[in-house]
């Protein structure tokens, strides 16, 4: 029993050390031609008409893309969660399903249809001339409900989620808080400037950046998250110990 | 009182009741540390290894203070608070850990029971009490002076009344604070940056396009006497939902815009933030205990523990396209308390 207990104790003590390391990729600015544009009709009739209907006014299944702008586009399509999988409450990320070309060539046809947000200058793409400071009070005020304040992401109703922020790229940020993917309420320029935008890519890549002093964070979920693991191994190596101190020798 | 040692199956001597025999203590089984000379050796040993060990964390302590210096850099502290840990939990866990194979492999094992003492003192003890007793109630007269007797206890019954007078000082009462915010008829609503920095941008009507959502202060909260206090009552969600989605009642019909419409922020449950909305299926949840509301029947609960629908701003556009509120909140905002219903906040 006290072997077991022991046993039982030092695997719980060979945790891991851990360290996150993040990657970012940097986006430019694009312009349409009209073999873009005819490309994206092709490429849109045979992928994504089935939902979106033929000329992207919307069927029952899926939603209008007049007027929702080649951000939207390159959001959806360029994280993998456009063409949808299964249909479910959300769509998950996934590896991107087509290639930067074609995303362009899409983005151009769906941007043709209607006036819409275009994808965001590479200049306020650049987390190292954001605010931070200022990028963590629009955060914590605009975002930090749903993502987390440190973006680690959180839970919604009815199996929806709010995505982790941390890995996601800068275009990618800015074209969410731009277009309001599924359940994220859009943040306009009106609301958020593209420099407070910028300001809040900037936090986030600071947070998701700087090693946590703390030692391992246990996925910086909160309370819950650290809870029950003191909960789990905290109390299961004073019940170890207590057992083993309690027991007999042979 | 008495302590005896077993060494067999002996018990105690008490009667059978019910059937049942006393079993007394289990049979005592000799270690192997006890019968095996080369056993004990290495009990021996393994404590001294034990104690070793944590002089050898104790020097790793001293040592990586000095191997991992801080550099200003916060991975450094870490760096150097992982390793100083290490070497004090080695040093400290392998103390105890010694002391504690000591106890169970080399010292006696020997079961010892000790009897309890009976509870009330001898005879001659409570005749001494009841004596001294007796003795002070004669010298100091308290049964044959009934006024002083009752001075005394009037004087240490009111003696109390000072420490329940100054608990007035926790108050003063809160009067209506409960029931008033900042908001009033013709406060702008303006942008909340979170503080940093804290400029009041007011919002045009124009600019909360259908899916937005704006997070909300009411226009100079910042220059007001408590402006933290003031935001926990007067935050406010503003969202524009498709007008043909809104269930609105009658008496409400003038306290939205074209479909822009003003909830309090303040949970009516324990007054968490609810912003968590969707722009979708417009539930609007609230990340402490997931009470969810519905934005398009004026934030009813549609699940969790909150009671009460969210608190709206009346709003309205002033002649410059500016969103102003039309009035106070109609009814308290944040959690319900006893008196929540017998006022109608007043529009100022």
């Amino acid at each position: 029993m006290a072997l077991l207990v022991l046993l039982l104790m030092g695997l719980m003590l060979t945790g891991g050390a851990y360290a996150l390391f993040t990657t970012s990729s940097t986006a430019k600015a694009e312009e349409y031609s009209a073999s873009d544009i005819d490309g994206g009709k092709k490429l849109f009739v045979s992928n994504c008409a089935t939902c979106h209907g033929a000329g992207a006014q919307g069927t029952p299944n899926g939603p209008s893309l007049i007027g929702v702008g080649a951000s939207a586009v390159d959001f959806q399509v360029g994280t993998g969660r456009m063409p949808l999988q299964a249909s479910g409450p959300q769509a998950p990320v996934k590896k991107a399903q087509f290639s930067d070309d074609q995303i362009k060539q899409l983005s151009a046809y769906v941007a043709s249809l209607g006036p819409g947000p275009s994808i965001p200058d590479s200049e306020y793409l650049d987390a190292s001339k954001g605010d931070a400071a200022a990028g963590g009070g629009l955060f914590r005020t605009n975002c930090a409900m749903c993502h987390n304040v440190v973006g680690a992401g959180g839970a919604l109703t009815r199996g929806k989620y709010a995505p982790n922020l941390q890995q996601v790229s800068e275009k990618h940020l800015y074209e969410a808080m731009q277009t309001g993917p599924q359940n994220m309420p859009i943040f306009n320029d009106a609301n958020l400037t593209p420099e407070q935008k910028r300001d809040v890519i900037s936090y986030v890549r600071t947070v998701s950046e700087t090693p946590s002093p703390g030692g391992f964070k246990l996925g910086a979920l909160g309370p819950v998250a650290e809870g029950l693991f003191v909960w789990f191994f905290g109390l299961a190596a004073v019940i170890g110990i207590t057992v083993w101190l309690t027991a007999r020798s042979k | 009182m008495s302590s005896n040692q077993h060494s067999g199956s002996t018990a105690g001597e008490l009667e059978v009741v019910n059937g049942f025999e006393n079993p007394g203590l289990p049979e005592h089984k000799p270690r192997i540390t006890d019968v095996e000379p080369a056993a004990e050796k290495v009990a021996e040993r393994q404590i001294a290894a034990w104690f070793l060990l944590s002089m050898v964390g104790t020097i790793w302590f001293i040592v990586s203070y000095f191997l991992f210096p801080l550099d200003g850099q916060i991975g450094s502290v870490r760096m150097q608070n992982t390793m100083l840990g290490i070497g004090l939990t080695v040093a400290l866990f392998s103390i105890g850990i010694g002391i504690i194979l000591w106890a169970k492999t080399l010292i006696t094992d020997a079961e010892v029971s000790e009897d309890r003492h009976s509870i009330p003192g001898s005879e001659e003890d409570q005749a001494i009490a009841i004596e001294i007793f007796n003795q002070a109630k004669n010298e100091s007269g308290i049964a044959r002076r009934p006024l002083i007797r009752n001075m005394l206890i009037a004087a240490v019954a009111i003696a109390p009344l000072p420490a329940i007078l100054v608990l007035r000082d926790l108050g003063p009462l809160p009067g209506n604070k409960m029931f008033e915010t900042l908001w009033g008829p013709g406060v702008r609503l303006c942008k909340d940056t979170g503080g940093v920095p804290s400029v009041e941008t007011p919002i045009k009507a124009s600019d909360v396009t259908i899916g937005s959502a704006f997070h909300v202060i009411p226009e100079g909260m910042n220059k007001s006497e408590d402006p933290l206090n003031e935001k926990a009552k007067a935050a406010v969600l503003l969202m524009r939902v498709d007008p043909e989605q809104l269930n609105t009642k009658p008496e409400r019909e003038s306290w939205q815009v074209d479909g822009i419409v003003a909830y309090s922020k303040i949970c009516t449950h324990v007054g968490c933030p609810v912003a968590l909305y969707e722009h979708q299926t417009h539930h609007l949840l609230c990340p402490c205990h997931q009470s969810t509301f519905d934005v398009t029947n004026h934030c009813k609960v549609i699940f969790g523990p909150a009671k009460r629908p969210l608190p709206q701003l009346p709003i309205k556009v002033d002649s410059d396209g500016y969103l102003v509120a039309q009035r106070d909140f109609t009814e308290p905002v944040g959690p319900s308390f006893w008196e929540v219903h017998t006022r109608e906040t007043e529009s100022r």
